[in-house]
């Protein structure tokens, strides 16, 4: 059998898509996951290609259980992408997202620290281009913010594996554990991607701002490879849960007032990234299992629903929630997709959410950790208010400024229909995903009290909405863009800025005086002593020149003679 | 039978091919002849490399009279590794002179030059392979005079002036190192470095001793131009003819810091000795100046052969860094930086060479948009520029990562900061040539120039290549070194 990094055959295969034109590239770009998919499949179990370097073994292929369910979902992940993405003419933008995942599938079979390290920097700039290809200036800002945040992340990782290189001498990819400055500053580095709390600005920023298929293919790969990196080295570490459990509830409250759409989304993935994370704090086997499984299900329904909101703006040419209402006429087909996936977050039973999110919330319950575990329900309950509903409804069926338009485009039907069936049948035999799991499963998903519960959760929480729907409760939708902590830097950096510049306006004028003025004296002091005619360089009597050589000598002797040493 | 007297073969070959050249007095057999013994002696150098990697310590008895009354020439891995660079670049340098000198002097002056070219050879390769302290002196005398005569043949008149001034700054340098030497003799009753080295360490605290000390530092410093005892060097190196200066910038300055080396640490008993004098903070502080002010200089310089002279006082500074550490990465570093700024420092100056080859000056006006008209040149030195600075897969790397690595391992985390933005500095001055030489519009004098002939531009590139090459495969640059290193610390002779 070839062992071949699976990863490499989207990253080289991009290579040949700009190449390529029509009917052939389509092709070649659906067979590359397809051929990337049945490769992970038949590559056997260990580290498959060592190299040495520099007295380290760099391990370019380890396949295990938890780097293979990862690997599997990528290129289901990107073969949906890819279809979803077939009327996009532009071949750079498709190379981009061929690419990008293609690193994010290298670095989850990554063995060591320096490969997962070359990729998560790959994944950083191939998929800064999906937000730059939207072509507006607010997509090229946002994309520069996401960039320096992502390398940044990348520097962090280098700078981490250096330390932990020196603390440890090895630079494997096992539990890394927080001990040590380079366990922490590798966490940070997997935090920011994860988009932990204060960490998690770039998040809503770029995902809202990438084109339509970006978005999707966005969606999918960063922070779900933050997710595996974190469950590979930090498992068990019980600050993950708290931080999780942050993440799961914080957002929701941004997600219920946000107007735009896909900001709405981006904000939920963050919260159901809470869940995989206090899944991969919990660390247990069940936990871990849910952490993946909710990776799984996870990437195949956030990518349905990013895809229904997508298809909407693709038609109407906006995503935002006071603009759009009533489209379930025009595209029916859209709006049924975009149920099921919303059904899907909200973990109702007989849909791939809930196949994975009982995961972790029994792991939650079995280790005793009654908090996480409430936070957890809370935020399931909201998933329904502010996605599951919210989303449907204000796209398809509120009455709103409803202009005609056309179905979806059928490549676009096509993938949505597929991740639609792909979350159904998960949700319907959750056996099928539970066996692909890290760990051994003896979980039984459907009993009587796991259903009704949820079913009981989702009740209340579709009354609650509709009370507050009815009441004029529920926050207006408006247009106006949300800033949550990002207000930091985004606002009140800016405004201080401003004001400084506002006050300091008139001395600014006199201190540029008195900097330049500073720094041409500088240079002139520099000129003077160094310049052609300066003291150092100019041409020396020989006099001089042996007089210093007298005073060195005296120096020297004066030196060695007193008893100094 | 060659291979038993090779020791002798490296330094009597070109000797006797020197005043063939000056009775021939016909350019072409002259360089023909000078050919032959520059490469006969770097085969020697190779012969003695793998001679010594074999058995060991070398001790050659000279005429058969055994040392300490007899000259013993003594080869061990660290001045095999100087003659290794010293003949190497002597043997590139040749095959260039033959057009360069050509077009500006007759035959017979050729043929002079030529004899110079191999005194100062045998000179230098003499310093290093010799094991008696008194040979060393004459050696030296026999490369500098030499070197005088090599630098008043430059085009411009001045040189005339530099040649003078460097003939009394080499001649109070020598004086100092034979008056030390002079002082060791009278202590020990030896000449020979080994005995030397055997006796001292009981008497290594008496005054005349330290006095023998001083005066080999302020000699030795003045030869390897330490700031401040740099000032002979820079007109030396800028007015001189293009073949001389590459040839004394890669090899000269090097052998004195052989010298250095030798002395401080093999003839005075090792880094036990080094560290209880105040020379290693001295040294330091000398060094970071030099690193410092002779870059900022540079920087200003107008004329690229002068800026590239005071870039040698300045990678002299990272060399004497490194020594300054007293441990086996900062020696290592410093040795590799021998060997590695030859290569650079000596391809720098025949490509500049090559402008004034053919553009007749090297004043960095002149040379706006030359980029365009002699791009092999130009590309050939921005590549050895980066490598200058230290970009990673060049030979200036190597030297400045194990001078860091050096710093890092005695927690110095600042003299690494100061490495780096030294490192800046010369980003700036080869930054100004880049940018005249391809960001210009050419002046109408360069518009009309052609690319140098191959004859020039192939020895060049050999050591482009060589930059390049040993940027990347280490095992005989820093293995050498690191070798050289341990037995230089633990004063094993």
């Amino acid at each position: 059998m070839i062992e071949f990094p699976p990863g490499l055959i989207l990253v080289l295969g991009a290579l040949l898509v700009p190449v390529l034109r029509g009917k052939l590239r389509a092709a070649w770009m659906l067979a590359l996951p397809v051929v990337g998919f049945v490769l992970i499949y038949m590559l056997p179990e260990g580290n498959l290609i060592p190299v040495p370097a520099f007295g380290q073994e760099l391990e370019l292929l380890r396949v295990d259980r938890l780097s293979r369910v990862f690997g599997y979902i990528f290129m289901i992940a990107s073969l949906l992408g890819v279809i979803y993405a077939l009327h996009v003419r532009a071949a750079g933008e498709q190379a981009a997202s061929l690419v990008y995942a293609g690193a994010a599938i290298g670095a989850v079979f990554a063995g060591d620290l320096v490969t997962l390290f070359v990729y998560w920097e790959l994944t950083a700039i191939a998929s800064v281009f999906l937000i730059l290809a939207r072509r507006t200036p607010e997509a090229r800002a946002a994309a520069m913010r996401y960039l320096i945040v992502q390398v940044g992340s990348g520097v962090l990782l280098l700078a981490g594996l250096i330390v932990r290189w020196h603390e440890t001498g090895s630079i494997a990819f096992d539990n890394i554990g927080l001990d040590g400055a380079g366990g922490l500053l590798i966490f940070i580095a997997f935090g920011i991607k994860c988009a932990f709390p204060l960490l998690h600005n770039w998040l809503p920023d770029s995902y809202s701002q990438a084109t339509v298929t970006g978005t999707v293919i966005l969606s999918a790969f960063t922070t779900k490879l933050a997710v595996y990196t974190l469950a590979r080295g930090y498992a068990g570490t019980e600050e993950l849960i708290w931080i999780g459990v942050i993440m799961a509830v914080f957002p929701m409250f941004y997600a219920v007032i946000e107007n735009d759409l896909r900001r709405v989304l981006a904000y939920s993935l963050n919260i159901q990234l809470g869940f995989m994370v206090v899944g991969v704090g919990i660390g247990t086997e069940l936990a871990l299992n849910g952490a993946a499984a909710h990776a799984f299900t996870h990437i195949i329904y956030k990518a349905l629903l990013f895809m229904a909101v997508g298809a909407v703006m693709h038609r109407t040419g906006t995503a935002l929630a006071s603009e759009l209402g009533g489209l379930y006429k025009s595209m029916p087909w859209t709006a049924v997709f975009c149920i099921v996936g919303a059904a899907s977050i909200a973990a109702v039973p007989l849909f791939g959410g809930f196949a994975s999110k009982s995961l972790i919330l029994s792991a939650a319950a079995k280790e005793g950790y009654t908090g996480a575990w409430l936070a957890l329900v809370f935020a399931s309950a909201g998933a329904l208010i502010y996605v599951g509903l919210k989303v449907p409804i204000f796209a398809f069926f509120a009455r709103g400024p409803s202009k005609p338009v056309k179905e979806a485009p059928a490549n676009m039907l096509v993938a949505m229909a597929a991740a639609a069936i792909l979350s159904i049948v998960i949700g319907v035999f959750p056996s099928a995903l539970y066996n692909q799991l890290p760990h051994p499963v003896s979980y039984t998903l459907y009993t009587e009290s796991h259903v009704l519960s949820q079913l009981q959760l989702l009740l209340f929480s579709a009354l609650a909405f509709t009370v507050a729907m009815r009441l004029g409760l529920y926050p207006a939708m408006l247009r106006a863009t949300n800033l949550d902590t990002d207000w930091f830097y985004r606002r009140l950096a800016r405004r201080f800025m401003e004001t400084a510049y506002a006050l300091g306006s008139g001395s600014y004028g006199r201190f540029r005086a008195i900097a330049t003025r500073r720094i041409e004296r500088f240079v002139f002091q520099l000129y003077r002593h160094h310049g052609p005619q300066g003291v150092l360089a100019r041409t020396w009597p020989t006099g001089s020149m042996v007089l210093w050589v007298a005073i060195l000598l005296a120096g020297y002797l004066l030196l060695y003679f007193t008893d100094i040493f | 039978m060659i291979a038993l007297h090779l020791p002798a073969l490296q330094v009597v070959l070109p000797l006797l091919a020197a005043p063939l050249c000056a009775l021939v007095r016909r350019g072409t057999v002259a360089w023909a002849i000078t050919l032959i013994a520059s490469w006969a002696a770097f085969a020697a150098a190779i012969g003695l490399l793998l001679r010594v990697l074999d058995e060991g310590i070398i001790s050659y008895e000279m005429g058969g009279w055994a040392p300490p009354i007899g000259i013993e020439y003594r080869v061990d891995l660290i001045n095999v590794f100087v003659l290794l660079v010293v003949s190497g670049v002597g043997a590139v340098i040749v095959p260039y002179a033959r057009k360069s000198i050509a077009a500006r002097f007759g035959s017979t002056e050729q043929a002079w030059f030529y004899t110079m070219y191999l005194l100062a050879l045998t000179g230098l390769l003499g310093v290093t392979i010799t094991g008696d302290a008194f040979n060393i002196f004459v050696f030296l005398e026999i490369s500098s005079l030499a070197s005088y005569v090599m630098i008043a043949m430059g085009r411009d008149r001045r040189c005339l002036t530099a040649a003078y001034q460097y003939l009394i700054m080499g001649t109070v340098g020598a004086t100092f190192i034979v008056i030390g030497v002079g002082l060791l003799w009278a202590m020990t009753g030896t000449l020979n470095l080994y005995d030397l080295a055997q006796r001292i360490p009981e008497i290594q605290n008496t005054r005349p001793v330290l006095a023998a000390l001083a005066f080999l530092t302020v000699g030795i410093s003045l030869k390897l131009a330490l700031f401040p005892l740099h000032l002979w060097l820079p007109n030396a190196y800028a007015f001189a003819p293009s073949v001389t200066s590459a040839f004394l910038a890669g090899t000269a300055t090097k052998v004195a810091i052989y010298l250095f080396l030798r002395f401080f640490y093999t003839v005075f008993g090792g880094e036990g000795f080094f560290v209880t004098t105040p020379l290693p903070e001295i040294l330091l502080l000398l060094s970071l100046v030099a690193m410092f002010a002779a870059s900022i200089v540079a920087v200003f310089q107008s004329n690229v052969k002068r800026m590239l002279a005071y870039s040698s006082v300045a990678q002299i500074g990272f060399i004497t860094l490194g020594i300054s550490y007293a441990t086996e990465t900062g020696l290592t570093g410093a040795m590799t930086h021998i060997f590695n700024h030859a290569i650079m420092k000596a391809g720098l100056f025949l490509l500049i060479g090559n402008v004034l080859y053919q553009l007749g000056s090297v004043k960095i006006e002149d040379m706006a948009g030359i980029g365009r008209k002699m791009p092999i040149t130009m590309a050939g030195f921005v590549a050895l520029g980066l490598s200058l600075l230290g970009t990673p897969g060049t030979v200036g790397f190597i030297s400045k990562w194990y001078l860091g690595l050096a710093a890092v391992e005695q927690g110095q985390w600042w003299l690494v900061a100061l490495i780096v933005i030294a490192s800046l500095v010369t980003m700036i001055y080869i930054g100004r040539v880049v940018e005249v030489a391809y960001f210009r519009e050419p002046t109408a004098q360069v518009s009309q120039l052609r690319e140098a002939p191959p004859a020039l531009l192939v020895p060049a590139f050999v050591l482009v290549g060589a930059a390049f090459y040993f940027g990347v495969e280490t095992s005989l640059s820093v293995g050498l070194a690191q070798q050289a290193a341990s037995l230089l610390l633990n004063a094993a002779y």
